[in-house]
């Protein structure tokens, strides 16, 4: 059995390998972008952005080439696959800046305090001025309320999930759990139309937003909620209950103080996400151009709305204030989010 | 409280109350887990209830007319374009936020120098914070007058793919098209399919990239054999909950896909409307009548988002169980 | 046809922190070489200097020089991954590609280096398998999963995948620990067969699996803690294990430490 005679030819490959040094890529790159703006120039194509596109084309083919006929095929779809990656990332970025960079510049002109803490009840659609004061007041108390409901359930619901629930209840729930987070958020909306306002007759209310919004927060608190119980060491359970302390007390006292950081910041991205819910609060809810500080009494303003409402408006007016109302909300959704992951990371630093 | 004391008190308290907090503690904990059946039960019975009506009063087929007009008086109407609409869209913005979501979490958990990696992390999830309304306004006033260029562009050196044809020659500035608002839902659910593939891609355990580069792989060879086989059932699953985001994206879909009823492959002029869409745009219109019919259209939007999420629920039990029977 | 390796002045750093200072040590051709030494010291970081596997670790570096037959595998024009085909490495736990089949393994490093027929696969996945000791007890399995076999067959499939691109040399990182005492003696069984075809170099923390395998044997240890490894002596593995010349050699041999 001489097997060990027969070869394919690879014992003997060189370790050699040409390589590309660095300058050569960059005077491609320069080769190529010089190329696409002959062709912009020479054709009728027009445009920033498809230039952009252009020049980044030619130049990933160019070094593909060149790669693939210096360097072989393998190291050149190496190439290729690394700058494919950079380009998603670009690409990912890019509308990244662009909505956050546009609303800052169509909202900051009406942007200051009057325009927070004024509402439209003296402003007409043709005149300017005015604000979102109310819608603010209005977002404020519907995704409170709706987390005074959603967050304590919910974080039961994941206690039930993680210390209580038999194997086969628990995924019964965890299963229900994740069907709700697939609740489109508008059929949150229907519902609450439904049961509130159709069955049991109660008018359009902040507080019938408020629902809608608990049932879409509810899952994303428990999925979170969950996560970080779990991840509660089970030798800190098991030294409690060795001291004889009760199951409740340990959840209580060690279980979920020691997840707390890691709660607090899933209900602050919960929170994030429902303060920008706009259809299930504007089938429920209604509108107003006035200060309702009521929300369980009467329609009531909310800031996704008003942005709806006004956005499409024939009023320059409506259209700035839309803007306006825009960059409030991104601007209270991005705080929440650096903050929610600052608390992330000052928690994992002190647990090093 | 510390242990400590906690332990003192416990142990000067009888057996009795201990066991009488865990019993109203876990009566507490299983309450919070029954309401949450009764609340999807609840969800389900009442939209059925209030679609009905509309549905017995329906002229037409619900399943296969394409107009919708279901007020008092012309009650015909019927979900046809619409779920071609929504699944249209959703399909459209899956294929574009897949490749790209997926080639950016390649970057971040193979390519991107530790620090930064998770740095844009951060920014790849900021994506998603922000608001589908902010989005929809974006998309109305930034992206479509800009997209023009390309609509015009694939319509006039393409147009013998039926997806990019143009039969009326239209070119108005501000046009709402199915592939704008794909455009959008793309942008929107980049963000979901990128953050779970990048959870899943760092689930690869190291030991099989080192096996891999041991061979003499190339980086991208690694990745191609020894970290996307074992992730695909992840990334799908990323797939799928990002269409499901998709199918149910109301406002953003709303502000700039237009709102004819037409099925039409035709996806760079103003052709088509998605059942979300739909709702919020007719609602204000409509009377008892018009609304039991658009909750019926959100009961059949809640159907296809369901059986979305179960498909990949089911990719990634499947996925665990054959693991786990392996090892 | 095995190549000689040959280092010069290697230290290994892992940031800025040296791990390994100064090691200077030649490999015969097809023989068994032995790294052994108290964990910690460094014996693993030099084997993986040796194939460039060192350096896919973030910030991690050598200074110093790696002949492999007189060329230096670290110099400017030479390919990382051709030098990891050419100097190939089993590790410490097996670990087979969870999602492919027992051939598809074996062939993985072939189809990389562009060998797509389907006769050559064959053969030369038979042959590797053979070569490995594998080949009688999986040949009527080979589209099952690699995961499904038992550990030392694991690791025996392992080594067919990397003696299948036919390289110089083969690197071997504690090969056997994970294993049990049966799959043990397999393997190094295996290992006396492959010296006829490949240099081999072994890390192994079990000091009379290096007295029953290899040929020469080299002692690592800390000079202090806190200290980088270094090399403290390396001779045939007899004279090693019956009249070191060093002190300290002959105090870890005797287990006076470590």
């Amino acid at each position: 059995m001489s097997t060990a005679d027969a070869s394919l030819g690879l014992r003997n490959q060189s370790i050699r390998q040409a390589s590309l040094p660095a300058w050569s890529l960059a005077a491609v790159t320069v080769g190529a972008v010089l190329l696409s703006l002959l062709l912009f120039a020479t054709t009728g194509f027009a445009g920033d952005a498809d230039f952009l596109v252009v020049a980044v084309t030619v130049t990933v083919l160019a070094i593909a080439s060149l790669s693939w006929v210096v360097e072989g095929k393998r190291r050149a779809i190496d190439r290729i696959a690394t700058n494919a990656a950079l380009v998603a990332l670009v690409v990912t970025l890019i509308p990244l800046g662009f909505v956050i960079g546009y609303v800052i510049k169509k909202g900051r002109g009406v942007f200051g305090w009057s325009f927070l803490t004024h509402s439209l009840a003296d402003t007409g659609p043709l005149q300017a001025g005015g604000g979102v004061g109310h819608a603010i007041i209005g977002t404020l108390e519907q995704v409170l309320l709706a987390s005074a409901f959603s967050v304590p359930l919910g974080i039961l619901v994941a206690i039930f999930i993680t210390e209580y629930g038999g194997r086969r209840l628990a995924t019964a729930v965890r299963f229900l759990i994740d069907v709700m987070t697939g609740i489109p958020s508008i059929v949150a909306g229907l519902f609450v139309l439904a049961f509130w306002i159709f069955v049991l007759h109660q008018g359009a209310s902040g507080v019938a937003a408020a629902i809608a919004l608990a049932i879409i927060e509810l899952p994303i608190v428990v999925r979170t909620s969950e996560e970080m119980i779990r991840l509660v060491p089970a030798a800190l359970r098991e030294a409690s209950y060795a001291l004889g302390i009760p199951k409740w007390r340990t959840i209580l006292r060690i279980v979920l103080p020691t997840a707390a950081t890691g709660i607090t910041t899933g209900v602050m991205l919960a929170i994030a996400r429902v303060i920008g819910e706009t259809a299930p609060v504007l089938l429920v809810a209604g509108n107003s151009n006035y200060f309702n500080n009521n929300p369980f009494k009467g329609e009531q303003a909310s800031l996704p709305v008003y942005i709806f409402q006004n956005a499409q408006s024939s009023s320059t007016f409506n259209v700035q204030r839309a803007w306006g109302a825009a960059l409030t909300l991104i601007l209270i959704v991005v705080v929440l989010y650096v903050a929610a992951r600052l608390l992330t990371r000052r928690n994992q630093l002190a647990r090093r | 409280m510390t242990v400590v004391t906690a332990l003192d008190s416990a142990s000067l308290r009888s057996g009795h109350h201990a066991r009488r907090g865990d019993a109203v503690f876990r009566w507490l904990a299983t309450g919070a887990g029954a309401l949450v059946f009764v609340v999807l039960g609840a969800i389900a019975v009442f939209l059925v209830v209030k679609a009905v009506p509309s549905l017995r009063a329906d002229k037409v087929s619900f399943w296969t007319t394409k107009t919708w007009s279901p007020n008092q008086g012309s009650e015909a109407f019927g979900i046809a374009a619409l779920l071609f609409g929504t699944v249209l869209t959703g399909v459209l913005a899956l294929a574009m936020a897949v490749p790209v979501g997926i080639g950016v979490s390649i970057y971040i958990t193979q390519y991107a120098p530790r620090r930064i990696a998770t740095l844009l992390g951060y920014l790849t999830d900021l994506l998603a914070a922000v608001p589908s309304v902010v989005y929809g306004l974006w998309g109305l006033y930034f992206l479509l007058p800009r997209l023009t260029g390309i609509q015009l562009f694939l319509a006039k050196y393409f147009h013998w793919i039926p997806l990019f044809a143009n039969p009326n020659n239209q070119a108005s500035v501000f046009s709402k098209s199915v592939f704008g608002a794909a455009l959008v839902l793309a942008v929107m659910i980049l963000p979901i399919v990128a953050a779970i593939s990048r959870e899943v891609l760092r689930q690869v355990d190291p030991a099989h990239e080192e096996a891999a580069l041991a061979l003499g792989a190339t980086r991208w060879e690694m990745i191609r054999i020894a970290v996307l086989p074992p992730s695909r059932p992840g990334i799908i699953s990323a797939a799928m909950l990002g269409l499901g985001r998709a199918l149910g994206e109301t406002i953003a879909v709303a502000f700039v896909i237009g709102d004819l009823f037409k099925i039409s492959p035709h996806i760079l002029v103003p052709s088509g409307n998605t059942i979300a869409a739909n709702i919020a745009n007719s609602f204000g219109d409509a009377d008892t009548l018009g609304r039991s019919a658009l909750i019926a259209s959100g009961l059949v939007l809640f159907v296809l988002t369901l059986v979305v999420n179960l498909v990949a629920r089911y990719i990634i039990l499947r996925s665990d169980t054959e693991e786990r029977s392996a090892v | 046809m095995a190549k000689r390796i040959e280092t010069s002045g290697l230290s290994c750093y892992y940031g800025n922190t040296k791990a390994v200072d100064d090691v200077s040590i030649t490999i015969e051709p097809k023989s068994v070489t032995a790294l052994i030494g108290p964990s910690g010291c460094g014996k693993s970081t030099v084997l993986r200097s040796l194939n460039r596997m060192h350096e896919v670790i973030p910030g991690a570096r050598i200074e110093g020089k790696v002949l492999l037959d007189d060329e230096d595998i670290y110099a400017s024009g030479i390919d990382p991954a051709a030098v990891r085909r050419t100097i190939g490495m089993v590790f410490q736990k097996p670990n087979p590609f969870p999602t492919m089949s027992i051939f598809d393994n074996v062939a993985a490093g072939l189809r990389l280096n562009g060998i797509r027929k389907k006769a050559d696969l064959q053969d030369a996945v038979e042959r590797s398998l053979r070569g490995a000791n594998l080949w009688e007890e999986v040949k009527g399995r080979l589209d099952k999963a690699g995961s499904g076999l038992s550990g030392g067959q694991q690791q025996r499939l392992c080594i067919a995948r990397a003696i299948a691109v036919e390289p110089q040399v083969l690197l071997m990182d504690e090969p056997c620990s994970a294993l049990d005492p049966i799959s043990t003696l397999a393997i190094e069984d295996l290992i006396a067969q492959l010296k006829d075809r490949f240099t081999i170099v072994i890390v192994t923390h079990n000091m009379q699996q290096a007295a029953r395998v290899s040929d020469t044997t080299a002692f690592f240890t800390l000079r202090g803690p806190g200290e980088p490894g270094h090399l403290v002596e390396v001779d045939a593995t007899q004279k090693i294990f019956t009249n070191p010349t060093q002190q300290r050699t002959e105090d870890y041999i005797t287990g006076r430490f470590g």
